[in-house]
């Protein structure tokens, strides 16, 4: 076997992101308790009551925060230098089988410097209105993961500045499908389902963001911007 | 041709400058007295352009998309202002349908999402799934399973560059790289009798042990792969029209890099040394000898680079795990979450029923949840799995490491030329099936 180092010239071995002892694999992790991340303690020093609960389970610390006070807790994370959170892993949302439990608004956070992982959860009781602070301001990263949370449990995100369906299409008309209340196969029959999905053609239309683009909108069919001009909105 | 003004005479061994040191890009015909001109065009007056933006549309259905993206792109003559992404197109609902499966039965699902890496695909959900059982895996498994991974990652980076190049205007690569990609499928079938759509894992095991002469057939592919690497370096590394075609194309600071979310080799060329398996190591990567590449100007070129130098890093880490492969059973001794060998099951009474329980009840772990990523070929690819004591997950989630850097893309082409979307889309390595899911 030749030597496979020889092109580090063009391509250098990456120093560590982090300092400190070389992490190992986890090994006999227990189910619960076990060590806590040091950032839990931190913040419930520096955010008192906003922090509700700190769960341990297979090492993995779970930090529960009022949501209120979410956008300035990621804030906190991200900017502190003995905290930096400076990479959002998902944003992602939880719901129970158990009716009574509330809806749970979950964000990964690592710190690649300390080497941390944390889990972030906001509890959003049944019946309250689906809302949560968008980490964008924060994390570029947290456009598309927000959106896809939106279009998935119909979270509204305070803040996103452009919150639409990234997977499903606009005109979408069944709900949101990760949502214990949808069931398996769609709301609608099968036949009526391929009915409306054949009938959206997205190539066919442009969003009012893309037909500001110069003379775009000049250039479509009559119908088409009779209908737009009669205040329709098109396309996602 | 006939109206054209005036023609250079220009040498046939040109080097392609004009006097300026400018590329000189006319077309060169050969005239009647055998040496070679170059025709320039007439002049055409620029149109002004000032205000006039155009909307193009590419794709869903386009082979330089890599699959049903649709790019909508505003356009100022030929440079993108701006670069609208509309994906969706694939969605399958797999999270949905895993919330009414058992854990078992999700891994098929896992192939099916990012389709170049089922098996690593499978060995993530499968780490996931133990950590939630609460279970630690055989030594023999783990090694299996290393190997696994490094053969999925060499999988997924050989069709990335094949691909690449083809959309660049290289083909001989791609037929080398496609060969190799082969060879590993080859190898996978021997194991598991699958190749794209391995399900190569079972929740504390493997599906299968290797079959007898496998590791020489290995040890025969990691002989001979890196005299290919050395071909296609030789090939593409300094190859004018490859290095002009990829340098200095969207380019993303190491800091704007993490603050997108990018992972894998898209954040490793901004020349942040951020890799899974070493900053949160699974599998006892830790006690590999192994390198973690990084570029320096986080551009098109630099993601070659990378990852081209990490089959090369992959290949020193098979050939490390083939040396250590030890003896022993690959799968955990756990009657709850194990299957009965499948001889016995058909035979014996006792392990039929076993069979029949552990397949209509399914394994159950504890109330819990948890969150295993590991270094895919794309990036930082995690499960999050949520049980609330049942057989099936309340919750499955994948993070999608594609998605992630794919919603960067609007930031990498805005400034660029139109046939630059192309290569900067290609350089993300987007697989549309684990974006849309």
């Amino acid at each position: 076997m030749k030597d496979v180092t020889e092109t580090f010239e063009i391509v250098a071995a990456g120093a560590a992101v982090a300092s400190g002892p070389a992490p190992t694999t986890p090994k006999n992790v227990p189910h619960r308790g076990g060590p806590e991340n040091p950032s839990a303690e931190a913040l419930r020093a520096q955010f008192g009551d906003a922090i509700q609960k700190v769960d341990v389970c297979w090492g993995e610390t779970t930090v529960y925060v009022a949501g209120k006070r979410l956008g300035e807790i990621v804030r906190w994370l991200h900017d502190d230098p003995s905290q930096q959170y400076d990479y959002l892993a998902d944003v992602t949302a939880v719901e129970y089988r158990e009716t009574e439990q509330p809806l749970e608004v979950v964000w990964h956070l690592r710190s690649l410097p300390y080497r941390r992982f944390l889990r972030l959860k906001v509890e959003i009781p049944k019946g309250a209105a689906l809302e949560a602070d968008s980490v964008w301001e924060i994390y570029k990263g947290a456009d598309w993961l927000e959106r896809e949370c939106y279009d998935m449990f119909g979270i509204q995100f305070r803040g996103h500045p452009d919150l639409r369906r990234i997977l499903m299409w606009e005109q979408y008309k069944e709900g949101y499908p990760l949502r214990k209340d949808f069931p398996l196969r769609g709301r609608f029959s099968r036949s009526e389902q391929l009915r409306q999905a054949l009938a959206q053609n997205p190539e066919a239309k442009y969003s009012m963001e893309e037909l500001s683009i110069a003379d775009a909108f000049a250039e479509l069919p009559k119908d088409m911007r009779q209908r737009l001009s009669a205040g329709e909105r098109t396309g996602e | 041709m006939a109206t054209t003004t005036r023609t250079i005479e220009v040498e046939l061994s040109t080097s392609g400058l004009d006097q300026a040191g400018r590329p000189q890009r006319v077309p060169l015909v050969t005239n009647d007295g055998g040496t070679a001109v170059a025709l320039e065009a007439p002049p055409m007056l620029e149109p002004d352009l000032e205000g006039e933006h155009m909307l193009i549309n590419i794709g869903p259905q386009h082979p330089a998309t890599h699959g049903v993206l649709r790019l909508v792109l505003e356009l100022d003559g030929e440079t993108v202002v701006r670069c609208i992404p509309h994906i969706g197109y694939l969605h399958c609902g797999f999270e949905k349908i895993g919330e009414y499966r058992q854990y078992n039965q999700i891994i098929p699902w896992t192939d099916r999402e990012d389709y170049l890496n089922s098996p690593g695909n499978n060995v993530a959900f499968a780490l996931g799934a133990e950590r939630l059982f609460g279970v630690e895996i055989t030594e023999r498994c783990k090694v299996l399973r290393v190997i696994v991974m490094e053969l999925s990652r060499i999988i997924s980076h050989l069709v990335w560059m094949g691909t690449t190049c083809i959309d660049i205007g290289a083909f001989t690569p791609f037929l080398w790289a496609f060969n190799h990609r082969e060879e590993i499928y080859v190898l996978l079938e021997q194991w598991v009798g699958a190749r794209l759509t391995t399900t190569i894992t079972r929740v504390g095991g493997m599906a299968a042990d290797i079959p007898d002469g496998w590791t020489e057939r290995l040890q025969s592919f990691i002989d001979r792969f890196p005299k290919t690497l050395n071909d296609i370096d030789e090939m593409l590394t300094r190859n004018g029209i490859w290095v002009g075609r990829t340098v200095g194309l969207g380019v993303m600071s190491p800091e704007e890099a993490i603050n997108y979310g990018l992972s894998g080799p898209m954040l490793r060329a901004s020349g942040v040394a951020y890799d899974v398996r070493k900053d949160f190591p699974y599998l006892y990567y830790e006690t590999y000898d192994f390198e973690v590449p990084v570029g320096v100007n986080g551009d098109v070129y630099d993601r070659f680079l990378v990852r081209f130098e990490e089959l090369r890093q992959s290949t020193r880490i098979l050939q490390q795990a083939l040396d250590r492969l030890p003896d022993g059973p690959v799968n955990i001794d756990d009657p709850r979450i194990i299957l009965p060998p499948k001889s016995k099951a058909t035979s014996d009474m006792e392990s039929m029923i076993h069979h029949f329980k552990v397949v209509m009840e399914g394994p159950r772990p504890p109330v819990g949840e948890s969150y295993v990523a590991v270094e895919s070929p794309k990036g930082e690819k995690g499960y999050y799995m949520v049980s609330d004591g049942t057989s099936k997950p309340v919750r499955w989630r994948i993070r999608p490491p594609s998605f992630v850097n794919l919603s960067a893309i609007p930031k990498m082409v805005e400034g660029h030329l139109l046939s630059d979307v192309i290569a900067i889309n290609a350089s993300i390595d987007i697989v549309m099936g684990e974006i849309d899911r």
